[in-house]
């Protein structure tokens, strides 16, 4: 073995979970080695559309959604970087009565958090967006929600980890993990080796085979958002847009190029999928609708990821059933970008504390124990 | 003689997707041909518009029976194949093309079961300070303009960079007239020298050289040679061009620039079928795999011509006959073994010559070593050596697409075809890393970009 390790806390994925939990461990003091099998925030992490909106999160999220939110706001001060990130505004459009008495409901609902949501319709929704498709009736207005580049905003939670001092090994899979009642040792070939008494399981849509491994299989799957980007456009929108009931969403970058995604694409392999025909052309008739002036605009570029989907679309967050010391966080359903930089936070509880203070319930893996499928020998 | 597991669809007609379709239908079958130009010919044999007066003398010199033979080769064949002109692939998926019809601007899907991949290469760009004034082309595009429209780039022209395509441009700009205020070559007059032996494996094509550069020294044109290329001056415009000659800093009025340095393939379309890549070291580029025959690596994909390894013209029309002969042998239709042998003799022998271009005309190792930090690399994305550098520094960027998320560089409308060779030898220096080892940027859909309202148009299958 080239390099031999022993150290606090394991992590298994360099994604914003678990980047951000190395980070947040380094803070607390621990010593933290990452193995991530790529480049750190080089995969859904780093190729999601970007959104950093709490509104229309399940309300069991709304929690760590607000945690995250605290922490998106002194981003500089803790990654060195803004990653593009703005308090731009996330739009949530009504195209019927009925979507907007769901926003209505939402708003209602998560009344308590303090949202700050302000519902628009007729014709003060014209006013304020001229540029808005006609089939939008009115909408869900979250101003301090924004949006971000996550291909610089994952990419630096682990910079900034391993500034800390987190040991950081990219290009590093997961070869082997065991534990013998006391510590795990994981294995990347022969070029490293790593004993912790935790480890975290933040592997994303890759996490299910740990959890099979430790006798906690959970229905996993992958799921590919279809995604999209203009040319560069003259800049006429701040807010970040999605649709009551899903299909397209979308945002314009400082730069004015405007990314769109919604829809699947299509999984080349278990790593790496592409938008597909199908997708990019339902994404364009439902673009156009929404935004008119885009009928004159460009696709310069289609791109997807490989996300971790659980049938009820929340994560895993907490700790193993089986297994001490082991901690899972994933499965975040196309939606964990907002809140990866609190669930790393939270994990890094979970690993000193072995309690978060943020509740997590809802995540619990034992949720799947009745209907998980068997166990895989490995 | 056609059986229905056979399909065969050609993207490209130039000289290597001509040669393919003719070979192809004179063993029974109608591919199709489908091609991003009005008219077929390629680049090389770029053809005016219909109504155009022009001889083909006047616009291919030499090249004028190869080019004819070319076009007539094409005529010969055409009610015989689906031949799609105006006609973009700017995706593949599943078996289907997805192709846009410029003049109808709608998008359909071409089912096929066999493919000959001859997507041809754009002129590999490696950018000097000024490279973004107006006035100033590629190589390939002042050719495009004179070939193509009867238009000049400038009324006194300087080009600069290297490779064969100078001193042939060169020519062809004073032969229409203009003045070639100097041709500027990275490479030394030793390094020609130095390359005749390999290049008299093929005497008609070293004469030809030879001759345009006769030509050009006869007619007064000044050729400089083992120059650096410094800056392209001007406001608003190009004014004039400096470079360094080896002792010292030299500046020469012009109102129009022209450079390149060779050609670089056009491989995206071989990258979203799944084709395998390598580096090429002759090449300095990872290209598409294909063994002699130009099979790559899946199955039912072929590979023809420049877009899989500058080889030249002559090259790709051999190349193009001998992937339609491979495309038939799998699928048991008896093809000439003699002619496929002799076929792959020419290009074997070719490749000789093809090295001896490379010592004539070589890569200048040296050049990110010289760009400054304000050259700006991505002119889509406004992205300078310098951002490339402090990407490289502060974040650790060590391979191509890392290097693209980080920095933009690549993400604009040409999506990486024109800066990425800078981009990866920038990237290379910067890290202490021979080139091969920062990768390539990934094949994303779109190929190039497609208007989004016609992303939608229905469907439409092979004779519809």
């Amino acid at each position: 073995m080239k390099q031999s390790l022993k150290t606090d806390v394991a992590i298994v994925g360099g994604g914003i979970v678990g980047a951000s939990a190395a980070l947040a461990l380094r803070h607390m003091g621990l010593q933290v080695v990452l193995l991530e099998r790529d480049l750190c925030g080089s995969r859904s992490s780093g190729v999601n559309y970007g959104g950093v909106r709490r509104q229309g999160r399940p309300i069991s999220q709304l929690p760590l959604a607000q945690r995250a939110h605290r922490i998106w706001g002194r981003l500089p001060e803790l990654i060195g970087t803004d990653g593009e990130y703005l308090r731009s505004g996330h739009f949530k459009i009504a195209r019927s009565e009925v979507d907007l008495a769901a926003l209505e409901h939402y708003r209602e609902q998560s009344r308590d958090f303090d949202l700050g949501i302000e519902l628009l319709s007729g014709q003060r929704l014209r006013e304020r967006c001229p540029w808005l498709g006609g089939r939008a009736v009115g909408g869900s207005l979250c101003a301090e929600d924004g949006q971000a580049n996550p291909r610089l905003v994952s990419p630096a939670f682990a910079r900034a980890a391993q500034r800390a001092g987190a040991q950081i090994f990219e290009r590093t899979p997961l070869d082997e993990v065991a534990h013998d009642g006391q510590l795990f040792t994981l294995r990347s070939g022969n070029a490293l080796e790593v004993r912790a008494p935790v480890m975290l399981n933040c592997a994303g849509a890759w996490a299910g085979a740990i959890a099979s491994q430790f006798g906690e299989a959970v229905p996993l799957q992958s799921g590919h958002p279809a995604m999209a980007v203009t040319e560069p456009l003259p800049h006429f929108m701040d807010w970040s847009l999605g649709v009551e009931g899903g299909g397209v969403y979308c945002r314009q970058v400082a730069r004015g190029n405007l990314v769109l995604g919604g829809g699947a694409g299509v999984a080349l392999d278990a790593d790496r999928a592409r938008s597909g025909r199908d997708a990019i052309a339902a994404l364009a008739v439902q673009a156009i609708e929404l935004l008119p002036a885009l009928r004159h605009a460009s696709f310069i570029r289609t791109w997807s990821g490989t996300e971790g989907y659980l049938p009820d679309r929340q994560p895993v967050l907490g700790p193993s059933q089986t297994t001490p010391g082991l901690i899972h966080g994933f499965g975040f359903a196309g939606a964990g970008f907002q809140i990866g930089p609190a669930v790393g936070e939270v994990l890094a509880e979970l690993a000193r504390d072995g309690r978060s203070s943020t509740p997590i319930e809802a995540f619990a893996i034992e949720r799947f124990q009745s209907a998980a499928v068997p166990a895989t020998a490995h | 003689v056609t059986e229905p597991a056979l399909q065969p669809v050609i993207v490209g007609a130039g000289p290597a997707g001509v040669r393919a379709a003719q070979a192809l239908v004179a063993h029974g079958l109608r591919p199709v041909l489908i091609d991003e130009a009005g008219r077929a010919g390629g680049q090389i044999y770029r053809r005016p518009p219909a109504n155009f007066q022009r001889s083909p003398k006047t616009l291919y010199g030499f090249e004028a029976p190869r080019a004819t033979a070319v076009h007539a080769a094409l005529e010969a064949v055409q009610d015989r194949i689906d031949y799609r002109p105006d006609s973009l692939v700017w995706n593949a998926q599943g078996g289907l093309l997805d192709v846009l019809h410029g003049p109808t601007r709608t998008t359909h899907s071409v089912p096929y079961r066999q493919l000959i991949v001859a997507t041809g290469a754009t002129d590999r760009v490696l950018p000097v300070p000024g490279w973004t004034l107006p006035g100033v082309y590629t190589l390939g595009g002042a050719q495009v303009a004179l070939k193509f429209q009867g238009c000049a780039i400038g009324t006194r022209v300087v080009f600069m960079g290297t490779g064969p395509l100078l001193y042939l441009v060169a020519y062809q700009y004073a032969r229409a007239g203009v003045d070639v205020a100097a041709v500027l070559d990275t490479a030394r007059l030793a390094d020609q020298f130095a390359a005749v032996p390999a290049m008299l494996s093929q005497p008609a094509v070293f004469l030809k050289g030879v001759y345009y550069v006769a030509w050009l020294r006869a007619h007064g044109v000044a050729l400089h040679g083992g120059v650096r290329p410094l800056r392209v001056l001007g406001d608003a415009h190009v004014s004039a061009v400096s470079w360094h000659d080896g002792t010292g800093e030299r500046t020469l009025e012009c109102n129009a620039v022209g450079f390149g340095y060779a050609l670089r393939s056009e491989t995206q379309l071989a990258d979203l079928l799944g084709c395998r890549f390598a580096f090429a070291p002759l090449h300095r580029a990872h290209l598409p795999e294909r063994d002699r025959a130009g099979r790559s690596s899946v199955p039912g994909v072929y590979l023809a011509g420049d877009g899989a390894g500058i080889m030249g013209a002559d090259a790709a029309e051999w190349a193009g006959e001998r992937a339609a002969l491979a495309l038939l042998a799998d699928h048991g239709i008896e093809v000439d073994p003699a002619r496929a042998q002799a076929l792959e003799r020419r290009l074997d022998k070719l490749s000789g010559f093809r090295r001896g271009l490379e010592r004539a005309f070589p890569f200048p190792q040296d050049w990110a070593a010289h760009a400054p930090d304000e050259l700006v690399v991505c002119r889509c994305e406004n992205i300078t050596a310098g951002e490339l550098r402090d990407t490289v520094r502060a974040c650790g960027a060590d391979e191509m697409n890392r290097l693209k998320a980080l920095s933009r560089v690549g993400m604009g409308r040409c999506q990486g075809r024109m800066c990425g060779v800078a981009a990866a030898e920038i990237l290379a220096h910067a890290t202490g890393q021979p080139v091969q080892q920062v990768g390539r940027l990934r094949g994303q859909a779109p190929i190039k970009p497609i208007p989004i309202q016609l992303a939608s148009a229905p469907a439409q299958g092979v004779g519809t």
